[in-house]
């Protein structure tokens, strides 16, 4: 087999996305490069929650509408997804819940004689998967051992019991390549914080980027972090803007709600150049929306959000890798410039799980900020050629930090005084030079598929699992910008080179890329939206790019 | 002595009872200085409003924030570096009104910062609007038939909260104001003074407080229902007698003490993040 989906479905509370994260590890162990999209509705019990993992012998970051192996722990599994299922797709269901053809388990019978709660009847299920799928007991095991510290006995037992009921109709091989871990997107972006020197993580909880602030909690001991849950996003961002003025770098999280409440404080950021990285992890809007969704519709409200005119640092990784990497740079980019930076994720990428590969992602140094000398009476805000003051933090001796939220002069105290706010308004818009020089030295624009094809796909984001793999069935070329802010114009404009057909695909209702490369003169001649609150599945997105090529 | 001011004009109104609340800060951060804190362990925290001017007129760190947000911040730095002193200057449509939320939560973490609260109790820098203190019948440009609504009791909502030094001051007792800010400072907790400052452009007080004022003696701040008794004796509201001084004080657990503090020495961070990544296999 080349490429395989599994889709495990039943009730929140059923344990589905646990399940399915033990699938992908147990495929893991065979070595090969997994995707697990989830799709879960916001309630804590009841609705319909499912996930689908996608194994492939390449990496990808995408799903498939089309499954190879359905997994039912109830009715709506089936009534659901039925229409995904090929000709020779296996249905695997609880027959004590559910009526299907295919292989029916008595799970609930088995649950009952092993005297079990309603929840294991997933490791049942997963051990039939195993046995079809051809896996051997011991991999099971272990990676069931791995997953759960209560109750392994009885969820072995139960296991086994599934294992038994069902015959193995293929044999998925070991791979002949590296074992790659499994990390989702949000996982990626604390990691890649923490290693770009974060010391201090606030945020109030919100889909989808609360997994975030879990994680980050749960690292906070080893890695010697603060990590705050206060009263609000505003109080969020107020105090990170403290922690910044005492010289710790500090990042907070957020979804677009959140973000509103945010804007205040990210305006003060750029007015008093105090270095903040926020992670804006895009749902469906407008307003409340659909919370546990997915979408990319907050690209303008993020390059626009705050009053008055001040330069962010914004970028849009399209994987784990690059949530990784682009984390740290944006740490960077913040203090080196003392000015906010965004990283727009959005649910896809957050809460997606991805073979990650430490090997494709580029070693990055934490930087230190500029320091202040010593040598003449400290300003916090001396202007300087590139509109970078040197630092200094309470306490110090001989140091005076004044910041200030009113247009101040060189040394923080308020003014309005028009020569003196025209120059410090030039001092801090005139970083972005500085900063745009600074990232011609990075991917800020990458470029996949067929190089030469006249015709590309252009997207950001998430999106780019699912373009990049349609553009190698296609034969078409990809661009996607990963900094939106400041625009990297010069290597835009380069990978633009050879092009005639532009093919904006967003999950958004307005074309949201499209409309920045607008303002900077260049134009899509194709939008491909989905606006559904799902990200595009790699059979959806290809029928909807024949239509357009 | 050290004079602590800054080339930054005055632009105050005459008469205006920032004066003494800035005058009192001065002299106690002179004291402090003396018996040892370092005036670079001290940042002044305001809002915005005729209040925060204070920051741009007295020469230490200062922060000077949004109107409302003078307490997030001033939670942060002390959170960064709990050996800071943190004292928080707010109005009361900063601190009671915008900013409410961050007040009480300031208060329930007991987190060891100090709120100075100038609670004029109307809006000035907008020239002339009631605030959460304002009197029933307060007429204000925005209430030109005066409110209809009470005021708030922000003492009673503080003790509630979990703040642990209470005290009030007015903008006519700079002795008492100087030894309350001393205390508010050095109390290990959370703090807050509600000054009865005057504003004389939009509500001159002066001489009503004076008639009801008095200091409180024989009052013990340690007694829970007794400072209760003594916070609603006045709610802002009816013209009963004011008390002055420390009406409430506690010894509690402070947020940034129970804090996780982390390691002295950072760790190998590239080193343990590579370890996750590769992690069991």
């Amino acid at each position: 087999m080349k490429d395989f989906s599994i889709l495990i479905g039943g009730r929140a509370g059923f344990g589905i996305d646990k399940s399915s994260l033990i699938i992908a590890g147990i495929l893991k162990q065979l070595n090969w490069r997994l995707y697990v999209y989830r799709d879960y509705p916001s309630l804590i019990r009841g609705g319909h929650t499912f996930s689908i993992i996608r194994a492939s012998r390449e990496k990808i970051a995408a799903h498939l509408n089309k499954i190879d192996y359905l997994l039912a722990l109830n009715q709506d599994t089936i009534t659901f997804h039925e229409k995904r299922l090929k000709d020779d797709s296996i249905v695997i269901y609880d027959s004590d819940s559910v009526k299907s053809k295919g292989l029916g388990i008595p799970l609930g019978k088995i649950i009952k004689e092993e005297n079990a709660s309603d929840i294991m009847r997933n490791t049942g299920i997963l051990g039939a998967l195993c046995k079809t799928l051809g896996v051997e007991w011991q991999i099971l095991e272990y990676v069931l051992r791995k997953n759960f510290d209560k109750d392994i006995e009885v969820n072995l037992k139960i296991a086994h019991r599934g294992y038994d009921e069902a015959k193995g109709s293929t044999k998925i091989d070991m791979l002949d390549q590296a074992k790659l871990p499994l990390f989702t997107g949000n996982e990626m972006i604390g990691l890649g914080l923490i290693k770009g020197g974060l010391k201090t993580y606030i945020a109030y909880p919100m889909t989808p980027t609360s997994p975030i602030l879990h994680f980050l909690a749960n690292m906070a001991e080893k890695f010697s972090l603060k990590v705050i849950h206060p009263e609000s996003e505003i109080s969020v961002i107020l105090m990170a803007l403290g922690f910044a003025y005492c010289g710790e770098k500090v990042a907070v999280g957020t979804s677009g709600g959140g973000f509103c409440l945010m804007t205040e404080g990210l305006s003060f950021s750029g007015m008093a150049e105090l270095p903040v990285v926020i992670i804006l992890g895009q749902r469906p809007g407008p307003s409340t929306g659909l919370p546990t969704h997915s979408c990319q519709t907050d690209l303008h409200f993020a390059l626009n959000a705050g009053q008055g005119e001040f330069l962010r640092f914004m970028a849009a990784p399209g994987d784990a890798e690059e949530a990784y990497y682009w984390s740290q740079v944006a740490l960077n980019m913040s203090w080196k410039y003392q000015i906010p930076s965004i990283i727009l994720s959005d649910k896809t990428l957050g809460e997606g799980t991805y073979s990650f590969d430490i090997n494709l992602v580029k070693e990055i140094k934490e930087e230190n900020p500029v320091l202040w000398d010593r040598k003449d009476r400290f300003k916090r805000y001396m202007n300087t050629k590139n509109g970078v003051s040197p630092f200094a933090f309470p306490p110090d001796k001989d140091a005076i930090v004044k910041v200030n939220s009113y247009e101040h002069d060189e040394s923080g105290i308020s003014t309005e005084n028009p020569e003196i706010t025209k120059m410090m308004q030039d001092k801090r818009l005139g970083k972005e030079k500085f900063i745009s020089k600074e990232l011609e030295g990075f991917e800020t624009v990458k470029i996949h598929g067929d190089r030469n094809s006249p015709t590309s796909i252009i997207c950001w984001g998430s999106n780019k699992g699912v373009c990049v793999e349609a553009a190698g069935i296609l034969g078409l070329k990809v661009i996607q910008p990963i900094v939106l802010s400041p625009f990297p114009l010069k290597q835009f404009k380069n990978s633009l080179k050879g092009v005639k057909k532009l093919i904006s695909v967003e999950n958004n209702a307005t074309g949201q890329l499209a409309r920045l490369i607008n303002i900077f003169g260049f134009e899509a001649n194709e939008l491909v939206l989905k606006y559904d609150g799902r990200p595009f599945s790699l059979d959806e997105l290809v029928e909807r790019l024949k239509e357009v090529i | 002595m050290k004079d602590l001011g800054t080339y930054c004009p005055n632009t105050w109104c005459a008469g205006c009872g920032n004066f003494a609340i800035m005058n009192a800060m001065k002299a106690v951060l002179n004291t402090l200085n003396a018996e040892g804190l370092g005036l670079e362990n001290v940042v002044l925290v305001s809002g915005i409003g005729c209040h925060a001017k204070i920051v741009d007129y007295v020469n230490v760190n200062s922060f000077y924030s949004l109107h409302g947000r003078v307490f997030p911040p001033a939670e942060g730095i002390k959170l960064a570096n709990p050996d800071l002193k943190v004292i928080g200057h707010a109005g009361d449509g900063d601190a009671y009104g915008e900013g409410l939320e961050h007040l009480i939560f300031a208060a329930k973490r007991n987190i060891d910062i100090t709120a100075i609260i100038h609670d004029n109790r109307v809006y000035g820098l907008t020239t002339g609007q009631c605030t959460p203190t304002s009197p029933l019948g307060y007429k204000g440009r925005s209430t030109p038939g005066g409110t209809k609504e009470r005021p708030l009791n922000p003492l009673e909502v503080m003790i509630a909260s979990g703040a642990t030094y209470l005290a009030r001051g007015t903008s006519h007792g700079i002795d008492l104001l100087k030894k309350i800010f001393k205390e508010a400072i050095m109390h290990k907790g959370f703090s807050l003074v509600d000054v009865l400052q005057v504003c004389v452009t939009y509500y001159n007080m002066y001489e009503y407080y004076d008639k009801r004022v008095y200091e409180l003696k024989e009052h013990d701040p340690g007694n829970y229902n007794q400072a209760l008794a003594k916070i609603r004796e006045w709610d802002y509201n009816a013209d009963s007698p004011i008390a002055l001084g420390v009406l409430y004080k506690k010894e509690a657990p402070t947020l940034d003490d129970s804090y996780y503090k982390g390691a002295p020495e950072r760790p190998d961070v590239s080193k343990m993040v590579k370890e996750i990544i590769d992690g069991p296999v």
